[in-house]
């Protein structure tokens, strides 16, 4: 080494050079040695990995939404449809400065204050890099100015899509529900059951109603394109194409016109009604009143429009039918007269003297009819058709709570009903057990005797009265409530009829049950509680009224509704079947502080019943038949 | 009769196995860059002038007389640092590094000058200081390289500084610095990583991080090089055919046309044409050792030597990086990647080549 920085020849200089020249080269095929083999590593080694990587990158699965199965009557009449129309997008992760951006947009298109306020309201919610609305339904010039200007608009997309829509507006909203944009927690629900993947492409859910109990049925399958994207998320071609699977669609037992009369014949008034096949225990209308605009919640209901509904002391969104127990009233007394009769306690022809008041031996309190000289001599029948209390106060004596509770229980009072509806009441059955369960007082017999005439604990729903009232038509088969009728396979047009469920077949002989229904059938005839509302009727009806009380009376107080608050009047309730010799129909109505069943509930059960027997549209001129039942005189 | 003789006495300065390899990347650029472009006209046709207008110059230079370029070494290296100066105190900003001096007509980007005004100038040192070295002359010559280095790398441009560093101690590795020096320099270098890892800037330690492992910031520092590999990888022994490569023409790849042309080379035609690209790269640099072998004297054995070399480097330094075994540094590929003044310079360095070797007869040692 020293040697080279003494003298050195000119040799010596170029076999210096020549050594270092040939360890460059050797240095050189080393490095590229190591650069092939990081080729050979990328490209033979890990080639599967970075080829799908590559794929992964290349191609994205655009889910494509299916056809929500659109909701039909049992005419066939639309209840619940899907359109296709442009909305307006945004990604916010694409965009700096949304209000600015949304300051631009609302320079060509119309962005209302409400559309601000919920698009936020979204962004809040929102849990990936997803696009969100900001306006639904643009027109077509709107598409055409927005389109115009979207070179200088990043991150904002018009995009078609289908909207859910419910023609008949608040007609049977609380049956149909409604869909709206998927919740978190509705996500991890889905994502728990594994069935989130079929929800890929859109972000709406059944909510509530048949909307979310059909969700199943309804939804459909996604399709998907699988495209070619580049780096910026463009979609630059399509490859392949899975169509999606429309939804079934659902023919209910729901008559919308039946629908309408009955929700036009209640008025103002607040209340349910529920009108079922006995046959077959297809519900044909199902009513709570107030009502509201399912519309509204589609695409996210805006928060002035939520308040008012959510905090209305009405509680539109309540459905009366399914979620409100109220005390049944004297519409117990026919399930009650045949507890008498099923437990040997009571023959047609038993027979009792009524002073106007019922008192157990020793006391001096008396549980008063409603008439206050009472009715005279009352046997079975005239005990229905006058709606005699005394003669219930006795009967439910000799009964006993523990008899009345596993009979009446026979009928569906005290349970769910099993509708395929979501947030349904089991109401209340009295009995010793039932009592044991939260008090520690022992059940009285003075309870007993006022949950004769269905004024005690006892609460049910207006759905399963109309289950109960439906069972005594058609003989003793207690069938639980049917929504749907058909369901209707989009893909092969294959027709499914959903079979009767019968929950249980009462122990009810002909002549028992004859007893009653010919009693029922006087309850609409001259000298019945109910002849006004079913007067000229060219059917027979079989019926009970029912009057059930909001606030107790003192022992000497006189019921007059015109001196109370008007919610605390009374409630008027009304059960009812028609044909009475083949029915067709049964229907229970329960009016809010209404007063009295057969003038508050009844004409509503008979546009009902008229519609449906006779084809006979109410008359348009005439006020809705509902009254206040400002005369409480017959019950 | 004139003209013919005149072409035959400029075609005489050519060599031609190292034109024939070099126009054999221009068609395989010419290729790939139609490719990357997707499949630009107006880009295929700058990046033909750019090739032409550094042919010219190739040829110019061959015909340039080695005498005439040991005249100009001092000055330009002269020129270049009083221009990194002026860059210095005056340069432009451009993308945080201060590069560019504006001379009112052009701006210019000195540190480019440097690239062959280093080697240029030290391999013009040692000629003239002849086969009696001592260690004051390594001294010296090392002294001459770091001062441009050390104002290229305070710009910040790391990368060219290590270049134009490379460039010169290839000079000083041909005129026979000792093994030991070398291996010193080596330990000494390995000992104080610690320390030039506390004087580096953010982004570069950025790099060295990201080099490790791409996956820590896979959308930002990372992106690039995990991009670069799934192009590469994807590529396969095949390629995916010319014009399929998804990875840039869906815009993945980042600059697929400059810097990560390679990657589109690899993900275009695999293995096998990758292969084929470093074969035609290992042939150049082999053909040039050779003429620098076979040089005449220190002067054309030292500056051709290390004018391999950092073609060399240029190469290594951008395969690597593409394929992710070298931190990301902004070095395009010799001949591949489009960019006038990257393919200017290096033809311009084989211009030098040929005319060594061609020149061989007028020149005394």
């Amino acid at each position: 080494m020293k040697s080279r920085i003494s003298i050195r020849t000119y040799h010596e200089e170029l076999s210096g050079f020549t050594q270092r020249a040939w360890v460059a080269a050797i240095l050189v095929g080393l490095a590229f040695t190591i650069l092939l083999a990081r080729l050979v590593y990328l490209q033979i080694w890990r080639y599967d990995y970075f080829h799908t990587l590559a794929e992964n990158n290349r191609i994205t699965v655009v889910p494509v939404a299916p056809n929500r199965g659109i909701i039909l009557d049992s005419h066939g009449d639309v209840l619940a449809h899907n359109y296709a129309a442009y909305t307006l997008e945004l990604t916010p992760g694409k965009i700096h400065d949304l209000n600015t951006t949304i300051d631009q947009l609302a320079t060509l298109v119309e962005i209302s204050p409400a559309n601000r306020r919920n698009f936020f309201k979204l962004l809040q919610q929102s849990h990936n890099f997803e696009t969100l609305p900001l306006r639904n339904r643009l027109t077509d010039a709107e598409v055409a100015r927005v389109a115009a200007n979207r070179y200088r608009l990043p991150g904002v997309e018009v995009k078609a899509r289908l909207f859910r829509q419910y023609p008949h507006q608040t007609e049977a909203a609380h049956l149909l529900g409604y869909i709206g944009r998927m919740s978190d927690a509705d996500i991890r629900q889905l994502e728990s059951e594994g069935r989130y993947d079929n929800y890929r492409g859109t972000d709406h859910i059944g909510k509530t109603g048949i909307e979310q109990s059909f969700e199943n049925q309804l939804r459909g399958t996604p399709g998907s394109d699988l495209v070619e994207t580049d780096a910026q998320g463009h979609a630059v071609r399509t490859l392949a194409h899975r169509d999606p699977v429309s939804g079934d669609d659902l023919v209910l037992w729901l008559d919308a016109r039946m629908q309408a009369i009955a929700e036009q014949a209640f008025g103002d008034h607040k209340g349910a009604l529920v009108a079922l096949d006995p046959r077959t225990g297809g519900i044909l209308a199902l009513v709570s009143m107030p009502e509201f605009d399912p519309n509204l919640f589609v695409d996210g209901i805006d928060t002035s429009d939520w308040d008012s509904l959510n905090n209305s002391p009405d509680h539109p969104l309540i459905n009366r039918a399914l979620r409100a127990a109220y005390p049944e009233g004297s519409t117990i007394k026919p399930f009650m007269a045949l507890a008498g009769l099923h437990d040997g306690v009571r023959t047609p022809t038993d027979t009792i003297a009524d002073p106007g008041y019922f008192r157990f031996p020793g006391s001096s309190h008396r549980y008063r009819d409603w008439a206050p000289n009472g009715h005279g001599m009352v046997d079975m029948h005239r005990s229905i058709v006058v709606s005699c209390d005394t003669y219930y106060y006795h009967l439910a004596n000799d009964l006993g709570i523990d008899r009345m509770h596993d009979y009446l229980s026979q009928f569906g009072f005290g349970h769910k009903t099993g509708i395929d509806l979501s947030g349904e009441v089991a109401g209340v059955l009295p009995s010793r057990a039932w009592k044991a369960r939260f008090s520690k007082q022992p059940w009285f017999p003075g309870e007993t005797v006022i949950c004769g005439i269905g004024q005690g604990y006892n609460l049910t729903t207006p759905l399963q009265l109309a289950m109960a009232t439906a069972a005594l038509a058609n003989g003793g088969k207690l069938l639980r409530p049917e929504l749907v009728k058909t369901v209707i396979d989009s893909a092969t047009g294959k027709r499914t009829s959903i079979a009767p469920d019968v929950i249980r077949t009462i122990d009810l002989p002909p002549e028992q049950r004859q007893v009653i229904v010919d009693a029922m059938i006087d309850v609409t005839r001259p000298g019945g509680t109910a002849v006004s509302a079913f007067a000229g009727a060219p059917y027979t009806v079989a019926a009970k009224t029912g009057t059930a009380q909001v606030v107790g009376l003192r022992q000497n107080e006189k019921y007059n509704a015109s001196h109370m608050e008007a919610d605390h009047r009374d409630h008027a309730v009304f059960i009812a079947f028609a044909p009475a010799d083949n029915p067709k129909i049964a229907v229970a109505v329960l009016v809010e502080n209404g007063g009295h069943g057969g003038t508050a509930a009844g004409p509503i059960a008979r546009a009902v019943m008229d519609y449906y027997l006779l084809g006979k549209l109410p008359k348009p001129a005439t006020t809705p038949a509902a009254t206040t039942g400002n005369t409480a005189n017959a019950d | 009769m004139l003209i013919k003789r005149r072409i035959a006495q400029i075609s005489g300065h050519l060599d031609y196995p190292l034109l024939a390899l070099l126009f054999t990347l221009m068609l395989l650029s010419l290729f790939v860059q139609y490719s990357a472009s997707n499949e630009s006209m107006p880009h295929l046709l700058m990046h033909s002038g750019n090739m032409l207008f550094a042919l010219v110059l190739l040829v110019i230079v061959a015909n340039v007389s080695p005498p005439y370029l040991m005249a100009i070494a001092l000055p330009v290296y002269v020129a270049g640092i009083v221009l990194l100066v002026g860059v210095a105190l005056f340069g432009d900003v451009v993308n945080g590094s201060r590069r560019w001096l504006n001379l009112g007509i052009m701006r210019i980007q000195p540190s480019e000058i440097m690239k062959l005004g280093v080697p240029l100038m030290l391999a013009w040192l040692f000629h003239t200081w002849g086969s009696t070295l001592k260690p004051r002359h390594y001294a010296i010559a090392g002294g001459l390289l770091l001062l441009p280095v050390a104002l290229v790398a305070r710009q910040p441009d790391l990368g060219t500084a290590l270049l134009i560093a490379a460039s010169g101690f290839y000079v000083l590795f041909f005129a026979g610095l000792p093994w030991k020096v070398m291996f010193g320099f080596i330990l000494a270098g390995s000992a104080s990583a610690p320390l030039v890892w506390h004087f580096m800037h953010d982004y570069q330690k950025k790099r060295i991080l990201t080099l490790l492992d791409p996956g820590r910031d896979p959308l930002g520092a990372g992106y690039h090089i995990i991009q670069s590999s799934i192009a590469i990888g994807s590529g396969g022994v095949f390629g995916k055919g010319w014009l399929q490569g998804t990875q840039s023409h869906l815009d993945f790849l980042p600059e697929h046309t400059t810097d990560f042309i390679f990657a589109v080379f690899g993900e275009e035609f695999g293995l096998l044409g990758a292969i084929l690209l470093i074969a035609i790269y290992l042939a150049i640099i082999l053909r040039g050792l050779s003429i620098a072998a076979h040089a005449p004297n220190q002067f054309a054995r030292l500056l051709s030597g290390s004018l391999v070399l950092a073609f060399f480097t240029y190469v290594m330094v951008n395969i690597g990086m593409v394929s992710g075994i070298l931190p990301v540094v902004g070095v395009p590929l010799p001949m591949m990647s489009y960019g006038g003044t990257a393919m200017t310079i290096v033809m311009i360095g084989f211009g030098i080549i040929m005319s060594l070797k061609t020149h061989r007869t007028l020149i005394k040692s």
